[in-house]
């Protein structure tokens, strides 16, 4: 089989298979790539997962994407990829078809007012665990607490302001802060 | 233009969705709100419904998204540009910059910006259990049947992982969840 349609139904395979994306298809990569196919090395694996906290997007798509370019270059990175967002673009388009029709029965409509409920704890959730795992110091809890005020009025007041612009804030901010203060983080010497 | 909106908008949200897939929800709320694209409520729907299907939530959202607004073309585009920024930033990365990440002025940037997405996404997730529960704070009106649903699905969150010593598995608190709601509304 050639190396490429392999990619791609192994990519296709983790994509139909992991649900809710994010750290759940790790393991399921790390047992393909890795474990059976031999593709990366479990150290290449770990790094892979740093690389992916720091850049944009989902963690499943940068591993396709390194993945594959590490077996077959530029065409493998686009084979792999399309792999894995192959599956659920088929499945998300299906539903987009018949969503409308099915909130119209009474008993669907009354499941998905409750399911409306735990999408916002979910989301709770998922920020507590970030919280969790976040560095404790002076400056990230800042723009943690400063970032989400900002947030909830924008929420609240319905203020024309996006999140982007807000990101890009935080950013300047602590670059700014950075550079001023002209070395790196002093260990357990936080001082503004 | 709707495919170009969709385009540029799905783009900027895959350059800066950091954080997992939770990071990326606040920002594709506010594209959708300032477009009118769909309401509230129903992309909240689809946030559930991207949560039990298979694949990343970002890039199901897309897809349903661009499906919803401008039909099969629409979600081919959605779903690409969402996916374009991480596939080109991992290939730069992987290709040409292996140090650029370590770099200190990179490094002080990624700083500044992940406790900023976790803010928000902890508003985005306090706004939606408030506005569940209680309304607007400027027209307060406590929903008793969703108050009695967040209860349920907070106990059995707790209960389950004092129980069983591992957290409920997003799937199943929105199974319980629709259970829940048939229950409470249906009566």
């Amino acid at each position: 089989m050639s190396i490429l349609l392999d990619l791609f139904l192994t990519f296709a395979k983790i994509g139909l298979f992991t649900f809710g994306g994010g750290y759940a298809m790790i393991a399921m990569i790390e047992n393909s790539c890795v474990e059976q196919k031999q593709w990366i090395t479990h150290d290449e694996m770990m790094n892979i997962t740093v690389i992916a906290e720091s850049t944009p997007g989902p963690i499943a798509i940068n591993c396709a994407t390194f993945t594959g370019y590490k077996k077959a270059g530029f065409p493998g990175a686009l084979t792999a990829t399309f792999g894995i967002i192959t599956p659920s673009f088929i499945v998300i388009y299906l539903i987009s078809m018949f969503l409308d029709h099915f909130l119209e029965m009474t008993m669907i409509a009354n499941a998905f007012k409750g399911i409306k409920i735990a999408v916002g704890i979910l989301i709770l959730d998922a920020a507590a665990a970030m919280i969790k795992k976040m560095q404790k110091k002076k400056l990230p809890g800042t723009i943690l607490v400063c970032s989400c005020m900002i947030m909830l009025c924008v929420n609240l007041f319905a203020w024309n302001f996006s999140s982007i612009s807000l990101m890009l804030m935080a950013a300047i901010v602590s670059l700014t802060i950075f550079i001023l203060r002209g070395s790196p983080v002093r260990k357990g010497g936080e001082e503004r | 233009m709707i495919y170009l909106q969709l385009f540029l908008g799905f783009l900027k949200v895959g350059c800066f969705a950091f954080g997992g897939a939770y990071g990326a929800i606040p920002l594709i709320r506010d594209m959708v709100m300032s477009y009118g694209w769909l309401s509230d409520e129903m992309l909240t729907y689809m946030i559930a419904v991207s949560e039990s299907t298979p694949g990343p939530v970002m890039v199901n959202l897309a897809t349903y998204i661009g499906s919803n607004q401008a039909g099969f073309l629409g979600a081919v585009i959605a779903t690409l540009a969402v996916v374009l920024p991480s596939f080109l930033i991992i290939l730069l990365v992987t290709v040409f910059l292996k140090t650029a990440l370590k770099n200190k002025y990179v490094q002080a940037i990624l700083r500044g910006l992940k406790p900023c997405v976790i803010g928000i996404v902890l508003a985005t997730g306090i706004h939606m259990v408030f506005t569940n529960c209680i309304g607007s704070i400027f027209a307060v009106e406590f929903n008793c049947n969703a108050l009695i649903i967040t209860v349920i699905l907070i106990a059995s969150m707790l209960g389950y992982k004092y129980f069983r010593k591992k957290k409920l598995s997003p799937i199943l608190l929105i199974v319980i969840s629709a259970l829940a709601g048939v229950f409470v509304y249906g009566i």
